[in-house]
């Protein structure tokens, strides 16, 4: 088998993978439960949830950090997935011999640290953030600057595994962990690298950020039964749940990583991504972007839409991703799109934000390698208007070659990966 | 590998708008700050901008906070100046690298709210009902990294795609590494790059007060402030910049400023030395003699020495210009920046090669080597 894709650029295997949700810790644990259509979404018990219309998350609830926050939490859920990745590509745990590129969810400082400054001002009338900046030059609260601030997660993971160069930390919304694993496949076919680690995490579930995505009305409201909250392509689906998770993968230039025996677990086949100018959270009416963005995966990867064999879907369970998902689908995919396996991890672990592109790509890998198509849970009443194949309620085995994955944002964000368990013509 | 050379700079700051501006301001004296407003934090306010002339929609300017707002005026700038601006085709294909940080908050409503916690029966439960009752929902839209870039695709209808990196003065190099490579290798013919910049906030004055790293006395030039301390006043400010091949600007009939010869960053564990011997690494990489130097440094102790110490070495005898005598430590857009001011000397032929280093005030070093076009 040639070891560089038709384009004559070196083929990217994945060669060990990492995963952290609500539902397992590992990837073993995680896929047992995703195929076994467990939800990992429960009643909020972090904070307190009166006044809030959405009670509800798939935080992860196990893995403790202190000071809580969310660059804690993420970065714990990122060193976890990476431990897992690295460990499984056999490579030096500490001396990774390639790049790192990580989404992580936007910091600042939280209220539980702004309440602390507040206090040691000493202010007994009314607070301004002059009292904050006075208690701040106290020099007792060094350790916050670096907490929060951009590049702090990415520069601890960095120093952990020992990843070459500057680490990238970036943010492409709700499609931020696909942009990750885009710009470790390009890195190696560029040559820059024969290695990248990828990562994608998110751990900020906290009263802020669910009461900003709540007053947008993107989140479920359906409380009463949690497990049944996030029903992607439903017709009574009514918003996402925000949801917490960190994966990782190593990507390698495949012939290096043949050479040196490492198993490889599947391949990143191609990549596209396009802009939409249409609207801050909306897409454009036709979802030509999200279109072009899946025909460029295909392009890239050397595929055509016919080879596809399941589509892990963004399915976020809001009622505008949803039909435009199923509409850019249908118009790549024509008739086609009635009988094409189309599920979302969504429905079980909630919207991982920051790091969805990267746990679906995980699980899309674990898809090519088990011949199991996870299920999309919650599909009691279809929507007449988008009418597929969402594996509905019960995982199903399947001949899988080539998965296609979709993330899209908000900010006109589209990226879509191709995974195939080989190249075509292989 | 192909030539990559810029095309196009806007840029805004307290020295002004465009380009042009800010070389003049090179030669000038000391940049405008504003030492009351946030007292006894100094800050280089941005100059009074007339936002309709790039951001055509009052709605659109409504839903942006001022980083975004800088950052969408300087983009817009920079499509002017590389004659793209009103070529849809050719920005329906233009990527898009942004470094960005984010936030800007309602300051009056966190006040508010940390006053109220005091007294509140059950704090968490006040919290929520404050937050839910007392935010603007758009805010959050204002506050997102990516909505920089959205923003941008939206008002200018720059659609190729768009990513955006964080990680302070880190995300600015790069940016335009990667940008520089992706053209390079001949996988994007055209881009948009650059940051924004927010000084003027409390929420970031903050951050950076926690941490130390602010000069709290009457500006001084930044090579002068360890000895007093060190530290660094923020500046508010954009640098948007259009990057592109050669062959591609040829065949649009664009003329080049200046070409990106290499663009190179790392990071370390810091330890006294190792700015210094970063710059000495990252300048043997990109080789070259700069007759022009556009510095980044901060002011910060400790780094800010080691910095000029190392420069010394490599551009002995090189005209030193620091960025924070300019328009002060503009955090992300610092390096797109200095960039610019790089690209500008070379443009204008006060230099042949420039060396433009950015070492962040806490991690991170790069540099970028500029060439004639």
């Amino acid at each position: 088998m040639a070891l560089r894709d038709k384009q004559g650029r070196p083929l990217v295997a994945v060669t060990g993978m990492g995963v952290v949700t609500s539902i397992g810790q590992g990837k073993d644990e995680t896929w047992a439960a995703l195929t076994a259509g467990r939800s990992g979404i429960h009643r909020i018990e972090r904070f307190p949830t009166e006044g809030l219309r959405t009670t509800i998350a798939g935080t992860i609830d196990s893995v403790k950090v202190e000071p809580f926050c969310a660059p804690m939490l993420s970065e714990r859920l990122a060193m976890l997935a990476a431990e897992e990745a690295v460990g499984q590509s056999g490579l030096a745990p500490t001396d990774f011999p390639g790049a790192l590129f990580i989404a992580v969810p936007p910091v600042e400082m939280e209220w539980p640290q702004r309440e602390v400054l507040a206090e040691a001002s000493g202010e007994t009338g009314d607070v301004t953030y002059k009292d904050l900046l006075k208690a701040a030059a106290t020099g007792r609260f060094k350790a916050w600057h670096d907490l929060f601030i951009f590049g702090t997660v990415a520069d601890r993971v960095a120093d952990r595994f020992g990843t070459r160069g500057s680490p990238i930390s970036l943010s492409t919304a709700c499609s931020s962990g696909a942009t990750a694993i885009q710009l470790g496949v390009e890195a190696i076919r560029r040559g820059e690298a024969d290695a990248a680690l990828c990562i994608g995490t998110d751990g900020s579930v906290n009263p802020e950020s669910l009461i900003r995505f709540s007053l947008l009305s993107a989140l479920s409201t359906q409380n009463e039964n949690p497990e049944a909250a996030s029903k992607p392509f439903s017709k009574n689906r009514d918003g996402f749940v925000m949801g917490e998770g960190g994966a990782a993968l190593v990507l390698e230039n495949a012939e290096k990583a043949k050479a040196r025996g490492a198993k490889i677990l599947g391949y990143v086949l191609g990549c596209g991504e396009k802009g939409d100018g249409f609207h801050r959270t909306r897409s454009s009416p036709d979802g030509s972007p999200a279109i072009a963005a899946i025909n460029q995966a295909l392009a890239d990867a050397g595929v055509s839409p016919n080879d596809i064999d399941t589509i892990n879907a963004h399915g976020t369970s809001t009622p505008e991703n949803d039909k435009m998902e199923a509409m850019s689908c249908t118009a790549v995919f024509g008739e086609r799109m009635a009988s094409l396996p189309i599920s979302s991890n969504k429905s079980m672990i909630g919207h991982t934000l920051t790091a969805a592109g990267a746990v679906e790509a995980v699980m899309s890998l674990l898809t090519l390698s088990t011949g199991r198509i996870p299920p999309t849970i919650n599909y009691h009443v279809p929507d007449p208007a988008i009418p597929l194949d969402v594996v509905p309620n019960v995982a199903r085995d399947a001949k899988v070659d080539f998965v296609l994955s979709n993330s899209f944002g908000f900010g006109g964000q589209n990226t879509c990966l191709v995974f195939g368990a080989e190249p075509k013509g292989a | 590998m192909r030539d990559v050379v810029i095309t196009g700079v806007g840029l805004v700051s307290s020295a002004g708008e465009g380009l042009e501006a800010h070389l003049a301001a090179l030669s000038g004296g000391a940049p405008r700050t504003d030492a009351e407003t946030f007292a006894p934090h100094p800050v280089h306010p941005v100059a009074p901008l007339e936002w309709d002339r790039q951001i055509a929609k009052k709605s659109d300017q409504r839903q942006m906070e001022a980083w975004q707002k800088l950052g969408c005026y300087a983009a817009g700038l920079a499509l002017d100046a590389a004659k793209a601006k009103d070529d849809a085709a050719l920005k329906g294909r233009m990527q898009l690298i942004v470094a960005a940080g984010g936030g800007e908050r309602d300051y009056a409503v966190d006040g508010q709210i940390l006053t109220g916690l005091r007294q509140a029966e059950n704090p968490g439960v006040f919290l929520n009902e404050r937050l839910m009752g007392d935010l603007r929902p758009t805010l959050f839209l204002a506050q997102l990294s990516n909505l920089l870039a959205g923003n941008i695709s939206i008002v200018h209808g720059v659609t190729g795609a768009s990513r955006t990196f964080m990680g302070e003065e880190s995300s600015g190099v790069d940016a335009l590494r990667i940008a520089r490579e992706r053209i390079a290798s001949g996988q994007d013919d055209i881009f948009l790059v650059g940051g924004a910049y927010n000084a003027e906030r409390p929420d970031v004055l903050l951050i950076y007060e926690m941490g130390g790293f602010l000069w709290k006395k009457p500006y001084a030039p930044v090579r002068e402030r360890p000895a007093d301390g060190g530290g660094m006043i923020l500046g508010s400010g954009a640098c948007f910049l259009v990057l592109e091949s050669r062959e591609h600007a040829e065949a649009r009939g664009v003329k080049p400023l200046a070409s990106i010869a290499g663009v190179a960053s790392d990071r370390s564990r810091r330890k006294p030395g190792s700015v210094e011997q970063a710059l000495h690494g990252l300048s043997a990489q990109l080789g070259g003699k700069p007759d022009a130097v556009i510095s980044g440094a901060t002011g910060v102790k400790g780094i800010t020495e080691e910095e000029l110490a190392a420069l010394k070495d490599i551009a002995p005898g090189a005209a030193v210009h620091a960025t924070g005598d300019l328009v002060g430590h503009t955090m992300e857009a610092q390096a797109p920046t200095g960039v610019a001011l790089a690209a500008g000397l070379i443009s204008e032929g006060k230099a042949a090669e420039a060396l433009v280093t950015s070492v962040g005030h806490w991690r991170g070093e790069g540099a970028v080597r500029l060439v004639k076009a």
